[in-house]
Order: C-alpha cells, then structure tokens, then sequence
C-alpha cells in the first residue's frame, strides 16, 4: 500500500535550534532500493538530518520531494517511512507480537492479513519463539531486531535507522550488520542509516554523505570517499589519522619539521600552510633514507596480533602513527616510508 | 492487569533488592511499577541487605528513639481506642471501662445524622473530584513535562500555591466567589473547592512519571502510523496507569479527609462525611456523645480501609517524594 | 508548489523552535482552571479586602486589623503553634527516618505504622484528645494510678491543640524525610566510613549537610499544614484565648460576622505571613548546597 518511489530528493533542507544551525542546507536525491549513509562525528547533525525526513523534527528551511510531490507538510504517520530508533524505543507494554503489530492496526489491516505479516517478519528477524515475551525479556540483539521488525513490517516505502547498532557489543554488532545488508536486500527497501561508525557505512551503503557541523563534506560511493576524500577533515574521518602540519614548497611537495614529503595535491595549493594526510597502514619501517621517509622515534607500541599500532615522535614533536607488521620496541630510532601516491595534501 | 504484582514482589527477594548490575532477571513489565520496572522510590533506596540492619546493636540513642516512638504511639492508641470504646459504652463515667457495651449508638448515629445520605454525598464529591482532576491534571502535566516555554515558570508557581497555601487563606475568597455566583451551599460548590488544591497535586505528581517516559517512544508509535489520539490511547495512557493510579487515590484521601475547604462550601445537602462530624462534635450536647463518636469510628474506619488500598499502590516513601521541586 | 526562502522560517516553525505547537493546548485546560477558580478567587479577595464594609479609606481593614489586639494577636498566636508544631515534627523525624533509611525487612511494615495517623484527619484527633486527655480518661487514670494526686486538665489547652498538630503533621514530615533520606546516595557514607569517619561524624558532615535542603522543604510543608490550623482549635483549644488563631479570626469575621472584607483581609494577612516564613526558609536553603539530595531527580 506504500506504493515505492523512484527518487527522494531532499531539496536543500535546513533545521536550527535557535541560534545554533544543526543541519545546513542540505541537498540530497536517493533513487528507490539505495543504501545511503549518513556519517559524521558526534553532534554533527545525524540525527536532526534523520528527523526531518521522519517528520518528527520541522524544518527551518528548504523542502522534501518525493517523486515531485512534498512530503514535508506531512505528519510523520502519513509519511509512510519506517525507523529504527537509536535505543530500540520499544513500547514495554507490548508483547514483541502487539510491538509489531502497533503498525499494522493503526493502518488497520484486517486481522488475518496482519497475524500473516507479523509472522513474516518475526520469521526474517528470526524471532519466532520470542513473539509473547515483553521487551525487557529480551537481549540488546534481540530487542534490535524487534525494533527492525516494527519498522520493515509495514514494507515502509524508506526505512530510517538512526545508530541502530552503538548499543550492541562488537560481536553481535558484526551480525546485526549483515542482518540489515540482508534485509535490505530481501525486501528491497530503501535505507537511510546514520553512523558514527565509518567502517559500517563502508561495509552497509551504496552511497555515504559525510556531515560535519551540518554541513555536508562529501558525497559519493564507499570507494571515492574511502580512497578520495574531499578534505582533510574527511580524510581524518576515513582514518587517515596522521594529519601533519606542513608548508607546501612545490606543487607536490611539502615540508615538515625535519622531514620532506611528496603527496598528491588535492586542493591544488601552491604556497602556505597544507596538512599531509595518510593512513597508519600505509607506512613502512624503510631500511634507508630516501624519497618520502621520515626518522621518528618509537614511543607507545601496542599489540594488536600480527600487526602493531605504534605512535612514534617526530622531530618537530608530532605523533606519527603506524601500524606495521615488523616488531619495534619503545625507545627504537626508527627510519619510516610513506608512498608518495599516498600522501594527500589538504589546505588546513 | 496484575495489581497485586507490587505486593507480590515486595515479600521476599525481588531483583529491586539486588544490587544493581547482580540483576537475577530481567523483570517483566508490571502495569503498577511502570515502564522501569521498579517504583521510583525503590531505585532509590540503597540496596542494604536485610541482616546489615538486623545485627546492629541498640545503643542509648537507639533505645531513646524507638522508646520514644513507642510511647508516641501508644498514646495514639489511646487516643483511638477511647473514640472506639466510648462509641460502643452504655454509659462511660470516672471509670477505666464502661459500665456495658452496645453498638445502638451506630444504629442511632445511621437514622439520626443521615449517615448513609452523607456517605453518598462524601463518594459522590470524591469521585466526581477524582475523575475531573485526573481528566484536566494529566494533559497539563504531559505540557509541562514535555515542553519548554516562555513563561513556563509562572504557570508552575501558579499550580504550586494552591497546595503551599493553607486552604483558609483561599477558601475564604473561593467561597465568597461561590456565594457570588450561588453556587456554594450545592454539590457542585464543593466539588469545585476541592478541585482548587486537587488539579495541582495531581500536575504536580504525574509531571515527573512523564518525564521519565521516553519521548522517543511517541515518536516511534508515529512512525508506525499513529495519530495523535492513538499515541495518548494506545501508549501513554497504558504506560501512565500506575502514576494515575497513584495520583488518584491521594486525590482521593486527601479529598475525604479535606475539611477547611468543604466546611466553608458545604451547605446542608453537600456536608461530607468529616465536616458533618465536626458539626455533630460542635453541637456536642445535643446527641448523645456516643453516636458522635461512632460516626468518628466510621470516618476513620473508611479513611483507614482508603490508605490500605493507597499503600497496595503507593509506596509510603513515595507518597510525597514527587512534592519536590 | 510554494518555496521557502532556506533563511526564514515560517512562523509556526519559529514558534515551534520556542516550544509552542499544539501540545500546548494541552494546558488550556489546567491554565484556564487554576485562574478561573484559584487566581481569581485570591485577587478578587484581595481586592475586596480594600473594600471595607463600612467604607472608609482602603486600608481600613488594615488599620483595623493591627490595630485591634483582638485581631493582631492571631499571628503571634498561631506562629506560637505553628513554629513548634513543624519544629518538633520536623527534628522528631530526623532519627526515626535515620535509623530506617536504607532496605531491610519489615520497613515497610514499620513506615505504614507511622504513616497511619493520617487517617486520623483533624477532626477525629481533636474527639479523640478530647476523651483520652479529659480528667476522668485513661491518659489521667494511668497518672494517678502512677501517683499523681490531681488529674492534669489538658484540654482545653494549647498543650493539646499542640498534640493534634503533631499527630496530624508527624507523619508528612516523616514521609518527607524518609524520602529525602532514601534519596541521599548510600555509597557517599560508605566512602566516609572507608576515610575513618563514625557514624557521628558521618551524619554530621555528609548526611546532614545533603538533607538539610530537603529538610527546609518539609519544614515549610509541615508548617502549612499547622499553620493552617482550624478544627482542632477550636475543638480541643480556646478558641476565644490561647489558641485564638488566624483561621479562626478569618473565619468569625467572613461567615459568622458576615463581613467578608475582614475576611479576606485576615486571609491576605495569613497569606502573606505564610509566606514571609516561607520564603526565609527558602532563603536560608538557597545558601546551602544545592545539588538536591545527592542526585536524586
Ligand atoms: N532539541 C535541541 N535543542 C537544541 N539543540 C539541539 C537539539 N537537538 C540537537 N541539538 C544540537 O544540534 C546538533 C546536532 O545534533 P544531532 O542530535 O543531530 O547530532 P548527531 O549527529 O546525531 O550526534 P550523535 O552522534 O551524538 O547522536 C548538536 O550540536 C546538538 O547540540
Ligand atoms: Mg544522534
């Protein structure tokens, strides 16, 4: 009855609290059966872009379109969307069963119809069993996939999860996470899923949109933000954790305290300050000195199995991290090497 | 719905006495202690175990305090029992006992002072009471507890003076208003006076049991598709069952027990049944003082039967925890 | 299809941002309520209290009213009750609440029994004393029998209107102290203990120091209760004497006199005189700390 749609387009949509903008202008098309992520650090604005689609949030600004017809005015039950909410909000007073059904009797769906579609999604969220018990009978994991049954239940035209797996351990996190790849799949739903958590947008979505104080850094598939984030601040999120500051001395050149670096210039700079950005896995300890190595001493060496995470001293003071196969110790002078088609330069 | 759930629980180890993270199982959700499972005031009291307190010798201030409790509440029983006795005694004069015993006082007291007539009229005020300060005291009280506003402080001292202020100090004026409007002297006169601190009380209690619901709750029951009327009727309302339980049967007691109010509204049809006690125990001399004192038993007897059902739904250290600003 | 300029709200959404939307009406009810029947009702005494019946200046109830020992006297006479009466509940509740903090079996039990005078209700205290303390009740009886030559004559008195004050308010401020008792986080005291402090000193520097703001709540609480004193002074006092308190001033001169000015009057009077003591309570409790009673709410 929630006939599917061909394009979602979040038509430059803004939201302040008073003073404060938490989302800014936001534009935004998600084509029907797309996985789309919304990534960015704590307080960047996740949640508030997520309520604004939901309707449960008004916007101060800009509109939603659904196949050329706005949402917007719409109530959140009207609208026709399903969410999963951060800590599950289930009802405590229902059993998993009437939980999942709370949708479908508000649309009410004749009763034989209804028992057939709660049965469906308990089976798919594999709740069978659990269906009489109250949610606080149930486990964190369990208790999740109750609030997805709730929500995919009523075959909701887009599915909103806001961080629907940060209350999980690491484990049942890793499973929850192929569940809802799975499902997504299945059903062929339209998700929006907001995270924190860069690698379970990497692993979930078709597309990510990156937020940082409201205000969208990037957008692109895994692959481009991964390996082309579009600044530094991107680049940090996508674990690129060592951002030297340097000056640039050639167009792809750069120099630090005490050491020289050739990279790949990314905002097209040509003289000033510039931040070098690569990833703890690209470096390797090098055995002489040469094009794009660096001397830094071994301070904090952590075990990680095969690997180690080591934070090293440069000379002008900043830390350098690592992570490499070979086995150092603290207190080890050390020569590392960085490819140069690895090194981004960024303006600061 | 299990009512009785919370006495259950409460005899023997329940997981509220565990200390918290020795959780033995995860607790059902019970209609009476809310959406957390325990009653506010039991996650709040430190998780002593029972034979910490039981080991600890008496000392000198111990014996003082509970000898001092001992002898308040003897006198008490005293006190009671002289209303108890007296109200069955053929006759009562300069002995310890009375000289027989008789409960033609409670025969007497029935035909004489109306009492069933009196009964009626107190039920029919404290529930209209009830029902009335429930139906305007919840929606205000989920404002209150759910929006912040300009001018939200002042609103909130507004329902906090009826219940800071003794009831003589606006009685006086509700009752001339009344007398205005020639409504005091009827039913509705004094229902209305016992509304004034009633609204407010319950405001005020069922404020903090709607905070602690989740908002996100409501808006997960919108996104399934529920209006306005459904989330009211088919979330909160079930999940605010023990609070307006509980805000009902204080409403209820403080309602029968509430004498200034009534005493100055109340005109011949109208008197409740303690404000028809006290103008029996005024007009002392007239009837015999037995069948005034047989009316008290029965006064107290029904407020004593209404705080056993109170204390079955409301813990006696809750009972005005929620006072707190 | 209409377009909103991104950089101005529409008004709904403004106001929405300030907390007002539908969920307001909510409060029409409870607003409309507590002004039509509470607000009103105070101000339009009030405003009949510079009415004077007779005529005269507007503050000729005023005048009247202090100059007329009569009448003046009733705010000494009831602070004389009512000072004592939420003292003695107030401090009375402090060790027995002390020594049931925390859970053990039969609290339950115990608090019920404390708690149960409040069924008792003003009126019925007031019968009760009237017979229990009466020369010739069991109260005397067991002095005498003890040896005392003469009965005591306790009531009338402003002893029993006392007594009643205490029967009645002792069990709020118990309750109240309880909780705020129960509120205070055990493991602070549990930390004192490990530091080497005795239950003395642990009362003294950690518990009473987080009760005492909860302590000057009950005080005010139970202060109502007894400065509002009525039946009881005039059953088991002098209503005409010692026990010749406000409630009663305002009530002889609203409804026995019939001259509601003076009523009302004598009601802006005890009003404001309530809340003079209140609001230094208050005051004195705004100086010391206030993180509530140890995180609590
Ligand atoms: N109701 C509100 N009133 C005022 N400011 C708010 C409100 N809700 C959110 N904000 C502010 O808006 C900004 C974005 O909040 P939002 O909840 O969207 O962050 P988020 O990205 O979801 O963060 P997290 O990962 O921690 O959940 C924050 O700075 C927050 O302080
Ligand atoms: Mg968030």
């Amino acid at each position: 009855m929630n006939t599917a749609f061909a394009e979602l387009h979040i038509d430059h949509v803004s939201r302040a609290f008073g003073e404060h903008i938490a989302l800014r202008e936001l534009d935004l098309t998600i084509k029907g059966g797309e996985f789309v992520a919304l990534l960015g650090p704590s307080g960047c604005g996740k949640s508030t872009a997520l309520n604004c689609l939901a309707g449960l949030l008004p916007l101060t600004g800009g509109q939603i379109l659904m196949d050329g017809k706005r949402v917007d005015t719409l109530p959140p039950e009207k609208r026709g969307f399903g969410m999963v909410f951060q800590n599950y909000a289930l009802f405590p007073h229902m059993s998993v069963r009437r939980n999942v059904a709370f949708g479908l009797s508000m649309r009410k769906v004749a009763r034989t119809e209804r028992e057939r579609r709660v049965d469906e999604a308990l089976r798919l969220v594999q709740l069978t069993d659990h269906a009489a018990k109250f949610p606080a009978q149930l486990s964190g994991g369990q208790q999740q996939r109750v609030a997805i049954a709730r929500a995919i239940v009523l075959e909701p035209r887009l599915v909103l999860m806001d961080e629907p797996l940060s209350n999980l351990d690491a484990a049942l996190r890793l499973e929850m996470r192929s569940e809802i790849r799975r499902l997504h799949q299945t059903l062929g739903l339209t998700t929006v899923y907001v995270t924190h958590d860069q690698e379970e947008a990497l692993a979930l979505a078709d597309r990510l949109v990156v937020l940082r104080d409201g205000l969208v850094q990037q957008i692109g598939s895994p692959e481009e933000v991964y390996a082309h984030p579009a600044n530094r601040y991107v680049a940090g999120f996508m674990g690129y954790r060592n951002l030297l500051p340097v000056a640039m001395s050639t167009s792809d050149t750069v120099t630090g305290e005490g050491f020289t670096l050739s990279g790949v210039n990314r905002d097209g700079l040509t003289e000033g300050a510039a931040v070098a950005a690569f990833r703890p896995t690209d470096v390797t300890v090098a055995d002489t000195e040469g094009e794009n190595t660096v001397r830094a001493a071994v301070e904090i060496v952590e075990y990680h199995g095969r690997e180690q995470a080591v934070e090293a001293r440069l000379p002008g003071g900043e830390a350098l991290h690592v992570r490499t196969e070979s086995r150092l110790a603290p207190g080890d002078e050390v020569l590392f090497h960085v490819p140069r088609e690895r090194v981004l330069v960024f303006a600061p | 719905m299990r009512l009785g759930g919370r006495r259950r629980k409460s005899s023997g180890v329940s997981t509220a006495q565990l200390p918290a993270g020795r959780t033995a199982e995860r607790p059902e959700y019970d209609p009476v202690r809310g959406p957390s499972g325990r009653t506010p005031s039991e996650n709040l009291d430190p998780p002593i175990p029972a034979k910490d307190f039981r080991r600890r010798p008496l000392t000198v201030g111990g014996w003082l305090v509970w000898g001092a409790v001992a002898f308040f509440l003897v006198n008490l029983v005293g006190l009671v029992a002289s209303v108890v006795v007296n109200s069955f005694a053929v006759t009562w004069f300069d002995t310890w006992w009375p000289s027989g015993l008789t409960a033609q006082y409670y025969s007497m007291a029935w035909q004489e002072m109306a009492l069933l007539d009196v009964l009626v009229v107190t039920l029919q005020v404290s529930a209209a009471v009830v029902v009335l300060s429930v139906l305007i005291g919840v929606p205000t009280a989920y404002a209150l507890a759910r929006r912040t506003f300009f001018g939200k402080r002042l609103i909130t001292v507004l329902f906090l003076l009826p219940i800071l202020l003794p009831p003589m100090t606006y009685g006086i004026p509700l009752a001339t208003v009344l007398y205005k409007f020639d409504l005091a002297g009827s039913m509705t006169g004094v229902i209305i006076a016992n509304l004034v601190p009633s609204v407010p009380f319950v405001v005020l209690t069922m404020t903090p049991f709607i905070e602690q619901i989740d908002p996100k709750i409501e808006a997960a029951a919108r996104m399934c598709g529920a209006n306005t009327a459904a989330v009211f009727g088919r979330v909160l309302a079930p999940l605010l069952v023990p609070g307006i339980l509980a805000a009902s049967i204080l409403v209820l007691v403080r309602t029968v027990g509430m004498f200034e109010l009534t005493f100055l509204t109340a005109g011949p049809g109208s008197q409740t049944l303690v404000v028809s006690l006290y103008e029996a125990m005024f007009s002392a001399g007239i009837r015999a003082q037995q069948a005034v004192d047989a009316m008290a038993v029965i006064y107290t007897g029904s407020m004593l039967v209404l705080l056993v059902i109170a204390l079955r739904f409301v813990n006696p250290t809750q009972l005005v925890t929620r006072l707190k600003e | 299809m209409t377009v909103t300029a991104p950089e101005r709200p529409s008004l709904k959404h403004r106001l929405a941002e300030r907390g007002v939307d539908r969920t307001l009406l909510l409060l029409v009810p409870g607003v409309l309520f507590v002004v039509l029947l509470f607000a009103y009702p105070v101000l339009y005494g009030l405003q009949l209290s510079f009415q004077p019946a007779e005529g005269g200046s507007p503050f000729a109830n005023y005048s009247t009213f202090f100059s007329d020992p009569y009448l003046a006297d009733t705010i000494w006479t009831t602070l004389r009750l009512a000072i004592p009466a939420a003292l003695i509940n107030v401090l009375a509740s402090i060790p027995i609440a002390y020594r049931l903090r925390g859970r053990f079996r039969g609290k339950r039990f115990l608090t019920t029994i404390l708690v149960v005078p409040i069924t008792l209700g003003t009126v019925l205290t007031a019968e009760g004393l009237k017979q229990y303390l009466s020369p010739v009740g069991w109260f005397n009886r067991i002095l005498m029998a003890l040896g005392m030559d003469e009965p005591m004559r306790l009531v009338p008195s402003w002893t029993a209107v006392l007594f009643s004050l205490i029967i009645t308010g002792f069990p709020f401020a118990f309750l109240l102290t309880l909780s705020y008792l129960s509120g205070i986080d055990p493991t602070l005291e549990q930390a004192a203990a490990t530091l080497g402090a005795d239950w003395r000193r642990r009362f003294r520097y950690i518990t009473l120091p987080l009760l005492a703001p909860g302590l000057a709540i009950t005080f005010c609480l139970t202060f109502v209760l007894a400065f509002s004193v009525f039946p009881s002074a005039y059953l088991v006092g002098l209503p005409q004497g010692e026990t010749r308190v406000m409630s009663i001033a305002a009530y002889e001169a609203a409804f026995r006199d019939g001259d509601y000015p003076m009523g009302s009057t004598i009601a802006v009077i005890m009003a404001v005189v309530m809340l003079v003591v209140i609001a230094l309570v208050l005051a004195w409790r705004s100086r010391l700390y206030r993180g509530a009673t140890g995180g609590k709410g």
